[in-house]
């Protein structure tokens, strides 16, 4: 009996190999190194794990897009245009997110918990605060997660799909408990991700076990192609795909599965909270993209009224929500869900043009999404009192973001022309995204999405000049007592980031050209 | 015996998860009715591939088992953290993110 060996396309998976390896490498440091030493280990690992991702997949570019991609594994990792582009996005926007991380800010003290096990408020805790601990697993945990993006995104299977969903998911979900302020909210927005994300994930597998049994196959393409030679099965097949996609609208935050995206955003520490924002939401479409595109097409008219619904409801819901809230972090978490909405009327043109604008679309979302929740990292609460004034947790209530404009017009500055992006205003890139999502939706026949879309933006345009307006055009509040509002000084690594994501925001508003040629290129799926 | 029936199985435990999911407030049981989901799904995928004759079903319910008990670590460890602090693991309790 000859033995065969396996074909593994190591270029192909070292990206993704990369990233997993670091997180494990990532546990071991946490072991072996010494404390002190910690810190700097595992930010020199993730930033050299992260750098050579990126240059591997800039570096399989040309071929992949050359030759349509590659199917590895027996068809179960498919690394073709929008895979590799999505994960390029995934790698830098991680690398932007994992620096908001590491920032200490003048305080000293990083967003993370310097000892998450311990019971919030107990002596065990302040000890560890005393001692200046800190949880250096989070940079391990979110390479994990980003290392189930990356599989996500390419995955051609049912088996794949789920195991690469809570590859990215469980990492998350440990990682929304580990706040250092608001410890309470922080453990009970980890509890609320966990149950719903895991019910979610449920439904998602029975959805893959129905189109397995439709079609006797875990392959999309092959599903895809069982959709027309198989017939009297139709409900196996209807409600398979409806609950496969459910798991993932629940992933995106789409209305009616956003009901843990304002609790988990909220509770979660601000820099976690940019980095799901973005990165969750990008991977989950990713999928949502090649399922709806490999195996929808022979379905479109059964899927389109579910799929219409989710959309309308997903940008009307977002934004009028978020058009009551007081919380910069609750009324962010609520934009998100409104922009959920306006990458699924992308998603719904059903054409090329509109798998392009997605990625340009998830691309600029999260540069502006990053770069917002890297400001609030910066605004916190103080306290003065015998001992002097003690520099509190985030200042997230909308009054004390009053004057902001005075004392830190950069940081103001920034954070309003990140707005002003997902607004949707001409030369930021949010228009540029928004008008290739609505034009290709409206080309593919999509036009009522469309009208809706547009007046959603048109109302959504309202609550994010009013955090402008406040910033700049109110006075400073009193101070009461003894309660203020402070900007901390970053340590370098946030204000680089900010930096970054304003200048990406302002040049792919002004040319958008270069990049959504590049991705146009990147819009054939392996089946 | 018909395959069928093992479906049917299969859907009425993956209901009752769904209803545990749903109507229970013990963040315990809550998360006892998700695995239920999952095992559910299990008996699923072993019918299906015993139809179809093909072994990626029982593959794929190895696969869950495995994700299943990662799920499980992690879960208990943050109901425990939960636990430790307030001394309730109901889901009620834990509602400072509505005020």
């Amino acid at each position: 009996m000859s033995y065969a060996a396996p074909h593994i396309g190591w270029l192909q998976i070292a990206p993704l190999a990369i990233v997993l390896g670091t997180g494990l490498v990532g546990v071991l440091v946490e072991a072996f190194v010494p404390r002190r030493a910690r810190r700097t280990t595992q930010l020199v690992l993730v930033f050299a794990a992260l750098v050579a991702a990126l240059l591997l997949i800039v570096a399989q570019w040309r071929d992949t897009m050359a030759s349509g991609g590659v199917s590895l594994f027996g068809g179960s990792y498919l690394l073709d245009g929008p895979a590799l582009a999505i994960q390029g996005t995934l790698v830098v926007l991680s690398i932007l997110a994992v620096a908001v991380f590491a920032d200490r800010t003048s305080v000293g003290q990083d967003a993370f918990a310097p000892a998450a096990a311990a019971v919030p408020g107990s002596d065990y805790e302040e000890l560890a605060r005393r001692k200046g601990l800190e949880q250096t697993e989070v940079y391990p945990l979110a390479m994990f997660g980003l290392g189930g993006m990356l599989l996500i995104v390419a995955a051609g299977d049912l088996l794949t799909l789920f195991v690469a969903l809570e590859a990215l998911s469980m990492p998350l979900y440990v990682l929304t408990g580990l706040a250092r302020r608001r410890r309470l909210l922080s453990q009970e927005a980890s509890l609320k991700y966990l149950l719903l994300g895991s019910f979610a994930s449920a439904l998602l597998l029975f959805g893959a076990a129905l189109l397995y049994g439709f079609s006797g196959s875990l392959h999309l393409g092959e599903i895809a192609a069982a959709t027309g030679t198989i017939a009297g099965l139709e409900g196996l097949l209807l409600g398979g795909m409806t609950l496969l996609l459910i798991g993932l609208f629940f992933k995106v935050g789409a209305v009616p599965f956003h009901a843990w995206t304002p609790d988990v955003y909220v509770g979660a520490p601000t820099p976690v909270t940019g980095f799901m924002a973005a990165t969750t939401k990008i991977a989950a479409f990713g999928a949502m993209v090649r399922v709806v595109y490999v195996v929808g097409p022979s379905l479109q008219w059964d899927l389109e009224p579910m799929l219409w619904t989710v959309a309308i409801l997903t940008m009307v819901v977002g934004t009028v929500v978020a058009l009551v809230q007081t919380d910069v972090k609750r009324m962010l978490a609520y934009s998100s869900i409104a922009h959920a909405g306006f990458v699924l009327v992308g998603v719904l043109a059903f054409s090329t043009e509109g798998i392009a604008s997605v990625l340009f679309y998830l691309v600029v979302y999260g540069l502006a999404t990053i770069g917002a929740f890297a400001v609030v990292t910066l605004v916190r609460q103080t306290r003065t009192g015998a001992e002097g004034t003690v520099i509190l947790g985030e200042a997230t209530h909308l009054a004390q973001w009053a004057g902001l404009g005075r004392r830190s017009p950069w940081l103001a500055g920034a954070l309003s022309l990140f707005l002003l992006s997902f607004a949707g205003i001409p030369l930021t890139a949010g228009f540029a995204g928004k008008f290739t999502v609505f034009t290709a939706a409206a080309d593919g026949g999509a036009v009522p999405l469309v009208v809706v879309g547009v007046i959603a933006s048109a109302a959504a345009v309202f609550f994010y000049v009013r955090l402008i307006v406040l910033m700049y055009f109110t006075p400073e509040r009193e101070e009461e007592g003894e309660e203020g509002v402070t900007v901390v000084t970053s340590s370098g690594f946030t204000t680089v980031v900010i930096a970054v994501a304003a200048i990406g925001t302002v040049l792919l508003g002004v040319l958008p050209g270069p990049l959504l040629e590049l991705l146009g290129q990147a819009v054939k799926f392996l089946p | 015996m018909s395959l069928t029936n093992y479906l049917v199985l299969s859907t009425l435990l993956f209901t009752i998860g769904t209803m545990a999911v749903l109507l229970r407030r013990n963040g315990i049981i809550v998360f006892m009715g998700v695995e239920l989901m999952l095992n559910a799904t299990n008996l699923a995928l072993v019918t299906f591939s015993r139809m179809h004759g093909n072994l990626d079903g029982q593959v794929f319910a190895f696969f869950v088992m495995v994700v299943a008990a990662a799920e499980v670590v992690i879960g208990l460890a943050i109901i425990v953290a939960i636990f430790r602090t307030r001394r309730s693991a109901s889901v009620d309790d834990v509602n400072l993110l509505r005020n």
